[in-house]
């Protein structure tokens, strides 16, 4: 028979065996974690956003592979967990807020400027710095010390569109095909604002939602305004279907983008239809730089498919924060920060950037840029445009 | 006037898609009292058939829309009904429409995950060309596309109203005991509805995704859109469902150009309202009775 005390003492014995596991495996777990550095990117996998999402996703993943491959950074290898914000800014804003319960050292993403606006106030309370693929000028006006951009913001790239209308197309007047989110209503107002600046008469100002498969009001209302150019900002997949439309309905008029509209999806979603299509690009991987067209190779090879430029720009955020980590010593997310503003990276000490750029006070970012053409269903550049502060 | 037209070709083209999807509600609706929520899946899923036809079988366009159709055939018509609506429906017609929505679902995760979440290009059966009809030029795919669409429409409706097998199969549509007790294979004719259905739905699917692009997300626009045309023209009746997708086609481009492309989304939704409220069995439908 088995007394109270037996059973009692075995149960006993049973918890020690419980804890003694529990604590083997957080020993374990948290020495898996002392190995390993915590930067999650939390980025649109899925919903309008997924061309944008998928691109910058497999640039962080390629980078990320290389930097450990050659032992990570200070010894430490790069854990990036990818979360899909699913294009939703509430989504995106619950998925930083679980991943602030494991410390992350940097947040890469999102990609969709509405999701960045509401996660990078989420970030800055944490002290966290966020690398975000969001262009839309609000992004680095609000005085977040903590946010940085891979790509040019509006505030940037709408004056030099604005000039190659002016200069290079001499066009009186525009039509303007936006998208209706943060990321369209933001370049909409540069881009209206860059014309009124240069006396180009805006004779159309249409807006679009975001994963419209209908576009062919849109072009018929284009064709009325009869404008020597025609604006179009929308994201990848909308621009694809609107210039099939476009091509469909015979839209007369000089077809201007600024980065998306000559992207290589756009330009493998809408076929012959995106020839002729001209414009400004932030990023682009026929651009004539050399470390551009190696890393359009290994990411080919690596995912078999071309990338767009959401992939450069996951792929120099990472090389970004090896360079500043490597800098400042240590993984202090403040003190990330902090050296990131005023930093100029060059690619001959980090030759992952790709391309010599500098991050601003807001943390904007400036680097030459290229304006393009779409010939014969490849992006052809045909212009290379300094740095704005060079 | 010119704007007019081509808005009013792009609706008609449009609406002309709606129409073969609508039919397909309709007449799963009528032989066998079936709404199938996953009708939109049905339509996006065929392109990927025709993809994968392509891209891993190594299959030229035509061919490949070929073996799109006949395996739509058999997966969306002969297996959905074996395995989901024979099974369902004998506890009732609501677990059947939550087992459609639960299809729906596992078809857009299941299209996202195989094939992943970017739109895909799909090419066109007509090639890149326009033609300037009374003074407006049109895309020969634009017109070859209303042309199809309203041709499968048209055939169809001979076949249901002129043919033998058509007035058997409307026979089962109005009274299945009536029509056992006449000798007609009653378990045939639903069958055939849910094969013309799929097929249906295979070539709504060629038809537009080369405009829409080849997405998993793209059955919850044309679903909801056909859903809503079939009961605007009349859910028990195949022509109601012709006319209300092709209705909504028009007044959908119409309002995207003379209002505002905010509110268009919100057009269907309003004319359901109203013919909810106003004519339940829609354009051309007949009023149902309810038998105790």
């Amino acid at each position: 028979m088995v007394s109270l005390s037996q059973i009692a003492a075995r149960r006993g014995v049973l918890g020690g065996i419980v804890l003694a596991g529990a604590l083997a495996v957080s020993s374990l777990s948290a020495r898996a974690a002392d190995d390993t550095v915590f930067i999650p990117n939390v980025v649109e996998l899925s919903g309008a956003g997924a061309v944008s999402g998928t691109n910058w996703r497999d640039g962080i993943t390629l980078a990320v592979e290389e930097i450990n491959a050659a032992g990570g950074i200070l010894g430490k290898k790069l854990n990036v967990p990818h979360l899909d914000t699913q294009s939703d800014a509430s989504i995106a804003r619950a998925q930083v807020q679980k991943v602030m319960d494991d410390k992350p050292y940097v947040i890469l993403g999102p990609v969709f400027s509405g999701s960045v606006l509401v996660t990078m106030a989420l970030a800055q309370q944490n002290e966290i710095a966020e690398i975000v693929g969001g262009e839309a000028a609000a992004i680095t006006q609000r005085g977040n010390a903590f946010v940085f951009r891979t790509s040019f913001g509006q505030q940037f790239s709408m004056p030099k569109i604005a000039n190659y209308i002016r200069d290079g197309l001499k066009a009186k007047s525009v039509a303007v095909l936006w998208v209706n989110n943060d990321f369209g209503k933001g370049g909409r107002d540069n881009f209206t604002k860059e014309m009124q600046a240069r006396d180009i008469k805006v004779v159309a100002d249409i807006s679009t939602e975001s994963g419209q498969v209908d576009f062919a009001a849109d072009v018929v209302k284009l064709k009325a305004a009869n404008a020597d150019a025609v604006f179009v900002y929308t994201n990848e997949e909308e621009s694809a279907r609107f210039l099939k439309e476009a091509r469909k309905q015979s839209l007369k008029g000089a077809l201007i983008g600024e980065t998306t509209l000559l992207s290589q999806k756009v330009i493998e979603l809408a076929g012959e239809a995106a020839n002729g299509v001209r414009g400004h690009v932030g990023l682009s991987s026929d651009a004539p730089v050399p470390a551009l067209a190696t890393f359009a190779e290994k990411f080919k090879k690596r995912f078999n498919y071309a990338n767009d430029h959401n992939g450069i720009k996951g792929y120099v955020a990472v090389y970004a924060i090896k360079h500043v980590t490597e800098k400042i010593g240590k993984f202090d997310s403040k003190a990330f920060a902090e050296a990131l503003h005023g930093m100029t990276i060059t690619p001959d000490k980090t030759p992952g950037i790709l391309m010599e750029a500098t991050w601003d006070k807001n943390g904007d970012i400036d680097r030459a840029s290229f304006l393009g053409e779409v010939v014969a269903g490849k992006q052809k550049i045909v212009e290379v445009l300094p740095k704005l502060n060079k | 006037m010119a704007s007019f037209l081509q808005l009013l070709v792009s609706g008609l083209a449009t609406g002309a898609i709606y129409a073969l999807v609508a039919v397909g509600f309709s007449l799963l609706w009528q032989t066998s009292q079936t709404i199938n929520f996953a009708q939109g899946e049905f339509v996006m899923v065929p392109a990927f058939f025709v993809l994968v036809a392509m891209h891993t079988l190594g299959l030229p366009f035509w061919l490949a829309a070929i073996v799109g159709i006949a395996t739509a055939a058999l997966v969306l018509g002969v297996l959905f009904k074996r395995i989901i609506v024979d099974q369902m429906l004998r506890h009732g017609v609501l677990p059947l429409v939550v087992s459609t929505i639960a299809l729906s679902l596992f078809m857009r995760e299941a299209v996202k995950d195989f094939y992943s979440a970017q739109a895909q290009p799909f090419p066109s059966l007509v090639a890149d060309r326009d033609i300037t009809l009374f003074g407006v030029v049109f895309s020969a795919q634009s017109l070859a596309l209303l042309v199809v669409a309203v041709a499968i429409v048209a055939a169809l409706h001979i076949f249901l109203q002129h043919t033998r097998f058509g007035r058997m199969m409307q026979a089962t549509a109005q009274n299945p005991t009536v029509a056992r007790i006449l000798g007609i294979d009653v378990e045939r004719m639903i069958l055939t509805t849910f094969l013309v259905n799929a097929v249906l739905c295979a070539i709504a699917s060629i038809l537009i995704s080369p405009i829409y692009l080849a997405k998993f997300t793209n059955g919850e626009t044309l679903g909801l859109a056909a859903f809503v045309a079939a009961i605007i023209g009349g859910f028990n009746q195949a022509r109601g469902a012709m006319a209300g997708g092709i209705l909504l086609g028009v007044l959908d481009n119409l309002c995207a150009a003379y209002m505002s492309a905010q509110y268009r989304s919100a057009v269907p939704l309003i004319l359901l309202v109203l013919f909810i409220l106003f004519r339940p069995q829609g354009l051309m439908g007949r009023v149902e009775e309810r038998t105790v």
